[in-house]
């Protein structure tokens, strides 16, 4: 019984560390947070030391009721978008690479380069690719898909830029779902495939009638990592195009951020009632990816 | 492993045929396309910090400006000095410092009696630190900085690290590896009169170096490549950034002279470049996401 004791308070001990630092760090800022979605505070109020002052729903009227938030929900849920793109690009990029050819071990690594890079870093080079000068408009140039006049810098087009910021999401994020299919995949026996091309089951048919459905748990962990992160974005954005140009980039996370830290008074409480808004459509979406997946499961 | 290679000779010989050579030469030329789009933002950039600016030439004018006539070092030097690049390379190395160590101290603690102890409350501290990594973390950031700002931490190293090293990954990573050490050990240990603090430093650390070795690996690049959260910290201590953070800045220093930033891009990529190639099979191994 006394080692029982001593064991318990020495288990406690070393876990004091990582449990007060998530306390702190982790559930109280979700709580909290969650807490002055409902309360009027201010950057001016917090100077003062004053607390937050409950508004009830105050906060969620002013948001679904901002164009800007809506224009800003509405580019979250069109960047999910890159979801279908970049999993099924991955998936095949990791069916490319599963032979073991000679060289494909620096491809796979190469591939997996862009996952390593900041994002300061992506948006750096990427600026050079999308300028008016850049290597986007010289490919389709060379390729006579357009001319030099009708060249434009497609980070300043209001029509091109969201897709211009998606293409780097897309860049950084297809050799990480690479990886997680190519573990996927290595985990299905060869028996299979072999036995589906002595069925004269051509690449194409393969890959739809044998790969997809043995991968389906991978594809849902990909996809559902991917859907939540999509309807986050926010790094690519401010590094890119700061939300511009005339907020054809502007996303949800991106509206939370800029009335927490940006403008004339910093408005917390709504901010903080625009991520519960995002919250919720993000907890939608995994239900719904769930429910997708489950039911094909079954079918 | 060895069940597939027996198997090998059984295996029904694909009928050759004039396909096979023309399929390698697609799949090659496929891998070569995904192959450009992946590196070449890399290699333009470098060739632009390798070219010498005095020769007049301009970086759009492809393709000549991917292979330039005139290399020279000159631009990290000049990138260096200018910008003070050393003051944000010392800074990125701190903040990566920290975190590693806070990262493997914590996490190395915290999973060792989840690993090896019953204690009341247990299941629910699992419980807890599982559910952090489905919680919603939208609202985080204005929190823990108001946090930071009542803690005096605002603006400071400290403050960048703290939030960040107590986290599921981490923890499930080094309980996985305390639990894959056979329990006899311990017990001989603790037959021998051995503490729990000696245990933990003489044997399980020790034998799970290859882990916390991992930890400190993905740690280190995630931490050296974050932008948001140190931006966000140090918005207020410019001089305390990271690089990741300084490197977008280096635009509006220079009237954007693309021969220096892309210099400075190159020497903040190159620690992340020299860990990745160092160590990819454990990144391709997709561990990293095998756990979050």
């Amino acid at each position: 019984m006394q080692v029982h004791w001593r064991q318990s308070l020495m288990s406690y001990t070393f876990l004091a560390p990582a449990l007060i630092l998530l306390a702190v760090f982790t559930f109280y800022p979700l709580l909290y947070g969650a807490y002055l979605g409902f309360t009027e505070y201010s950057g001016a109020r917090f100077a003062n030391h004053l607390p937050p002052q409950w508004v009830g729903l105050r906060n969620f009227e002013t948001v679904l009721g901002d164009p800007l938030f809506r224009t800003a929900l509405a580019n979250s849920v069109k960047y999910l978008l890159v979801v279908p793109a970049l999993q099924l690009a991955s998936l095949a990029v990791a069916v490319l690479v599963a032979k073991n050819i000679p060289g494909i071990a620096l491809f796979r690594a190469a591939y997996y380069v862009p996952v390593i890079t900041s994002v300061s870093l992506a948006a750096v080079m990427w600026e050079w690719v999308f300028n008016r000068e850049g290597t986007l408009n010289w490919l389709l140039r060379t390729l006579h898909l357009t001319t030099p006049e009708a060249a434009f810098g497609w980070l300043n087009s209001e029509q091109w830029a969201f897709w211009a910021v998606m293409l780097v999401t897309f860049w950084r994020g297809f050799g990480y779902y690479m990886v997680l299919y190519l573990a996927g995949l290595q985990a299905i026996p060869e028996e299979l495939e072999e036995a589906a091309i002595l069925d004269g089951a051509s690449a194409w048919q393969r890959f739809w009638r044998v790969t997809v459905p043995l991968m389906r748990p991978t594809i849902l962990l990909c996809t559902l990592l991917s859907t939540i992160a999509a309807l986050r974005v926010l790094e690519e954005v401010l590094v890119l195009t700061n939300g511009g140009p005339l907020n054809s980039t502007y996303t949800a996370l991106m509206y939370v951020y800029a009335k927490a830290f940006q403008g004339f008074d910093f408005d917390y409480g709504v901010a903080s009632a625009a991520g519960l808004v995002v919250a919720l459509v993000a907890l939608l979406l995994s239900a719904l990816n769930f429910r997708f997946f489950h039911r094909e499961e079954q079918a | 492993m060895s069940a597939r290679t027996a198997a090998a000779p059984a295996r029904v010989a694909r009928p050759v045929s004039w396909r096979r050579p023309v399929n390698t030469g697609l799949r090659y030329a496929l891998l070569g396309v995904i192959l450009i789009f992946a590196v070449f933002p890399f290699v333009w950039t470098l060739a632009i910090a390798l070219t010498d600016k005095t020769a007049g030439g301009s970086i759009y004018a492809f393709p000549q400006s991917l292979l330039p006539s005139r290399v020279t070092l000159h631009n990290f030097v000049d990138v260096y000095r200018t910008f003070s690049l050393g003051k944000y390379l010392w800074n990125s190395v701190v903040i990566t410092g920290l975190t590693v160590l806070g990262t493997l101290l914590v996490s190395a603690l915290a999973a060792y009696p989840l690993a090896r102890f019953r204690f009341p409350g247990r299941g629910v501290i699992f419980g807890l630190i599982v559910l952090t990594l489905v919680l919603p973390g939208e609202t985080t950031f204005i929190v823990n900085t108001l946090t930071l700002k009542n803690l005096g931490l605002l603006g400071t190293h400290a403050g960048v690290v703290l939030p960040t090293i107590a986290g599921a990954f981490g923890i499930f990573l080094m309980r996985q590896a305390f639990l894959a050490i056979p329990a006899a050990l311990l017990e001989a240990a603790r037959l021998d009169g051995a503490s729990e603090l000696t245990i933990l430093t003489r044997i399980m650390l020790p034998l799970t170096r290859p882990s916390l070795a991992a930890l400190g690996i993905f740690t280190t690049v995630t931490t050296w490549n974050a932008y948001f959260w140190p931006m966000l910290v140090l918005s207020g201590a410019p001089d305390k950034a990271p690089l990741a953070v300084a490197v977008l800045k280096l635009k509006g220093q220079f009237n954007y002279d693309p021969f220096n930033i892309a210099a400075g891009s190159i020497i903040m990529m190159l620690p992340v470049l020299l860990v990745f190639l160092a160590a990819q099979r454990l990144f391709l191994r997709g561990m990293e996401g095998a756990v979050k």
